[in-house]
């Protein structure tokens, strides 16, 4: 499920200084950390390494892992999206609220909208929070991290006005409504692994397809890397900023199903600080919060890794409260090691004399008062 | 390691010896062996072009970067500095080029930051504040300690920078191009102060694009070029025109204008086009400009800092809005149109700092050579892999880019072969109006060489071509037509038969700034 396809736009895994073990490590380190886990927790317990463990638990990372996709596009494009987890818990209540009936006064009926049309409706209301993020960010200039914690907030609170605070427990839909079929999604499995897990492969590889193959994929490298030098490529940079927005809502939403599919009740407060488990995952797979560097596969790992961390710590008895200090640990671990890894590589190769940097550029660069003087 | 014409070791009186400094960025060789000598209680002026390495010099000396390797002797014994503050403690400061003080703090808490002298509570403001003044008056100065750094114009911005570096005891002062934004007034008492410092048996290191200013102050000279030394000697037997000669060595050829074919139809018309200035709304930077560009010409544009070059460009290009005018291309009117519309009508700009504009660094050689032709190769939804790597490798040959291949990072180019990229991704849009706004910045000049011949090669196929310089040696190469710009207008126009003095004659070298005002009385008064 992850890409198997070299990422064209990071730089060739032998250089020219050669093939190194500490360099493999390096760059493959949440791999190894998320097989070091699986070792380590086989070892404290025998329930751990199983098929039907390994599923339940990669259930349980899917919800991370689609946020984390989603949160992959943002922070490659130098943005943060903090509002997933509220649009997450939004779109549980919205389907919650779908399933029961709609009803519409003036017409004096109440519809029951099937559950695939529910699914559309809770995607394109996750489009809609990523628009607006994405329009305040890319046009109105507000900073991704300020707009998108704005939203944080305003989305947990619609969630909470649209349910007066309480849960929505019945999903379950009736078969004379022709809506049944919501848990669907959260119970049941197809050739034996959970439809979560299932959706969360889809969305890997379709995410891995627009990074690699597609030309909106370049673009968001690109304006993540250098936006004025997209844009002056004749990138379309604001339409991507609001893009990849718009992308990271729709996996909120589809989050959002999943979870509240599984639990068969959609409660306002679902999701709640899940925006920062993906961001971690992002960053353990190895992206760069400053854009422009990561991909599909070091993210999903990181979901994975945390995951599976958690479920193990779990398994083996490790107090909740315990489990928190790690989880925290590796964040900090992987952070150091991405600050490792690009520290050779975030130095501008600055042309002599002059800073590229620097915000008085233009004197460094007044070439010749002196050949002037001298000749005139 | 290039030979070093007249150098003389003079171990007796030198304070600080850096022997073969050689400094790698990524591909590019920023200095190449140096051998450089501060001698005790003189000024040792260091000479070069942009781009000959001198800043970076400094910041080695200074303990700002570390060399790729070489050694660096204080007072006989060697020594690596491990940060500035590490170099202070030996008594070496460094005056920066661009300023480094924080705006929104005072001028007495820039002096002392980061070495805030203690008192019985805390902080003892009132002994930094006198010490302050103490400063301001031997610069004659009159600068209230307790004022923010933002409120001083830029002149008096540099004053405090210099009040800085002396505040420190420092054996060995590095003042890099410490007069840009100085009043003649103002040089002259630097001038004392620096005279003062020697005395005392401060040592110096001076750098400066004025080159009359430096010969008035330095006691040695120091020319480097392209990442080396080319000359050194005593201030006494030397001249402006010794230093001149060794900055740019032999005339370099930079080509001449492409000939044997006629100009096409006007492919760009500008049209009385204005465009405003940022910081002010009634100055424009551009002030009603007309321009026609015919295919297959070379129009150079000329002008000093500030005259609207960048702006002119960038407007044209769609970077900047205009305030007023129209932008014609091939007679159509492209002024509301994108970026995106007008690369893809075949206008595009290679801007002029390419780490800033025109690459992305996390992308391979490959990736940004395509990045504005991605739609050549889009076959249904997807690119074709087949087809991008044909059409970098044919841009790779194209252009001469030395590098491993389209996968090789950008970074491990050199400077020359990174803006070869920057004009290569341009080419495979195959645009029929080119702008290049200092395409040589940065660059050596083998490769300055080759970018000019690639453009006349272009424009003899048809392509429209106009670069803007600052230095003449440039203007007087491929181009057909040379534009100086002054003010934001054309200021006259030449052939290519034109000669150096002409042009910089219509420049108006002088009257750019306030700054540059008082230079140019400093010189009528002489």
């Amino acid at each position: 499920m992850t890409d198997a396809s070299p990422d064209r736009s990071r730089s060739p895994r032998v250089s020219a200084d050669g093939f190194s073990l500490a360099k493999l490590l390096l760059e493959g380190r949440a791999f190894f950390a998320l097989i070091a886990i699986i070792v380590v927790f086989s070892f404290l317990s025998p329930y751990y390494l199983s098929v039907g463990n390994f599923l339940t638990m990669a259930s349980h990372v899917a919800i991370f892992g689609i946020l984390a996709v989603g949160m992959l596009l943002v922070i490659l494009n130098g943005g943060i999206d903090l509002s997933v987890g509220s649009t997450l818990g939004f779109s549980g209540v919205i389907a919650g609220f779908l399933m029961q009936g709609v009803q519409l006064t003036s017409f004096g009926v109440i519809l029951y909208p099937p559950v695939w049309v529910v699914a559309v409706l809770v995607c394109v209301l996750g489009a809609l929070v990523g628009l607006v993020n994405g329009v305040l960010i890319a046009w109105l200039k507000v900073p991704a991290f300020v707009a998108t914690l704005g939203m944080l907030y305003v989305v947990r609170g619609a969630a909470l006005l649209m349910t007066n605070g309480l849960t929505y427990n019945d999903l379950g839909g009736k078969p004379q409504l022709g809506n049944t079929g919501f848990e669907w999604m959260g119970f049941n499995r197809l050739l034996d692994i959970p439809i979560g897990v299932l959706v969360m492969a889809v969305i890997a590889i379709i995410g891995s397809i627009i990074l690699n193959r597609t030309a909106f994929g370049r673009w968001l490298y690109a304006s993540g890397g250098n936006e004025r030098a997209a844009e002056l490529s004749g990138v379309p940079v604001k339409q991507v900023q609001v893009s990849v927005y718009m992308l990271s809502g729709i996996c909120a939403a589809v989050a959002g199903l999943i979870l509240s599919s599984e639990l068969t009740s959609a409660g306002p407060t679902a999701g709640t600080s899940y925006e920062l488990t993906a961001i971690a995952a992002v960053v353990i797979g190895g992206a760069a919060l400053t854009g422009g560097r990561g991909n599909i596969r070091g993210t999903l790992v990181g979901a994975f890794v945390i995951g599976f961390l958690s479920d193990g710590l779990v398994i083996i008895g490790v107090s909740a409260y315990w489990q928190t200090v790690f989880t925290g640990a590796v964040i900090v671990l992987a952070v150091l090691l991405n600050a490792i890894q690009y520290r050779r590589r975030v130095k501008l190769p600055s042309p002599a004399g002059g800073s590229p940097t620097s915000p008085q550029k233009d004197k460094a660069t007044t070439a010749d008062p002196a050949l002037e003087k001298t000749a005139g | 390691m290039n030979a070093a014409p007249e150098f003389e070791p003079a171990p007796g009186d030198t304070v600080l010896a850096a022997r073969h400094i050689v400094k790698t960025y990524g591909g590019t060789h920023a200095l190449k062996g140096v051998n450089f000598d501060i001698r005790r209680g003189k000024v040792t002026t260091l000479f070069g072009e942009n781009g000959a390495g001198k800043s970076t010099l400094m910041k080695i000396l200074s303990g700002v970067t570390t060399p790729t390797s070489g050694s660096i002797e204080l007072d006989g014994q060697s020594v690596t500095f491990s940060s500035a503050s590490d170099a202070r403690d030996r008594g070496i400061s460094i005056i920066h080029q661009e300023l480094s003080l924080a705006p929104n703090l005072s001028v007495r808490d820039n002096i002392f930051m980061g070495r805030e002298i203690r008192g019985a509570t805390g902080v003892d403001f009132a002994e930094e504040a006198r010490q302050t003044r103490l400063l301001m008056a031997d610069l004659e100065e009159d600068i209230d300690p307790l004022t923010l750094v933002q409120d001083l114009r830029l002149g008096q911005q540099q004053i405090v920078e210099i009040a800085r570096a002396l505040s420190v005891d420092s054996r060995i002062l590095i003042m890099d191009e410490p007069t840009s934004a100085l009043s003649a007034t103002e040089v002259e008492v630097l001038f004392r102060v620096i005279r003062d410092l020697t005395a005392r048996g401060v040592s110096i290191v001076y750098i400066s694009h004025h080159l009359e200013e430096a010969l008035q102050i330095t006691d040695y000279a120091v020319v480097l070029r392209d990442g080396a030394i080319t000359a050194t000697a005593n201030a006494r037997h030397i001249n402006l025109e010794w230093i001149v000669r060794n900055m740019v060595g032999e005339n370099f050829d930079l080509g001449s204008p492409p000939t044997g074919y006629a100009f096409g139809e006007v492919a760009l018309s500008v049209e009385d086009v204005s465009v405003a200035d940022a910081s002010s709304s009634e100055r424009s930077v551009v002030d009603r400009l007309s321009l026609d560009v015919r295919s297959g010409e070379i129009v150079c544009i000329y002008g000093l800092m500030g005259a609207g070059r960048t702006e002119l460009l960038e407007c044209i290009a769609g970077r900047l809005q205009p305030s007023g005018g129209r932008i014609l291309l091939d007679g159509k009117d492209i002024s509301r149109f994108s970026i995106a519309e007008r690369i893809a009508r075949g206008l595009v700009l290679v801007p002029e700092d390419r780490q800033r504009d025109g690459l992305v660094q996390t992308m391979s050689v490959g990736a940004n050579l395509s990045l504005a032709s991605i739609g050549a190769f889009v076959r249904g939804m997807l690119l074709s892999r087949s087809q991008e790597r044909s059409l970098v490798e044919a841009s790779i040959r194209d252009v001469h880019v030395k590098t491993a291949g389209g996968s090789a990072p950008i970074g491990s180019l050199s400077g020359g072969n990174q803006q070869k990229v920057v004009i290569g991704k341009m080419l495979t849009t195959n645009p029929k109006v080119m702008l290049l706004d200092e395409p040589s910045r940065g660059i050596d000049i083998g490769a300055k060489a080759e970018v000019f011949r690639l453009l006349s090669e272009r424009a003899a196929r048809g392509l429209a071509v106009v670069f803007s310089t600052s230095e003449v040696a440039e203007c007087l190469s491929i181009a057909h037509r040379i534009i100086v710009m002054h003010r934001g207008r054309i200021s006259a126009e030449f052939t290519a038969d034109a000669t150096k003095e002409e042009i910089m004659a219509a420049s108006g070298e002088a009257v750019v700034s306030d700054h540059e005002e008082h230079r140019s009385h400093h010189r009528d008064r002489r």
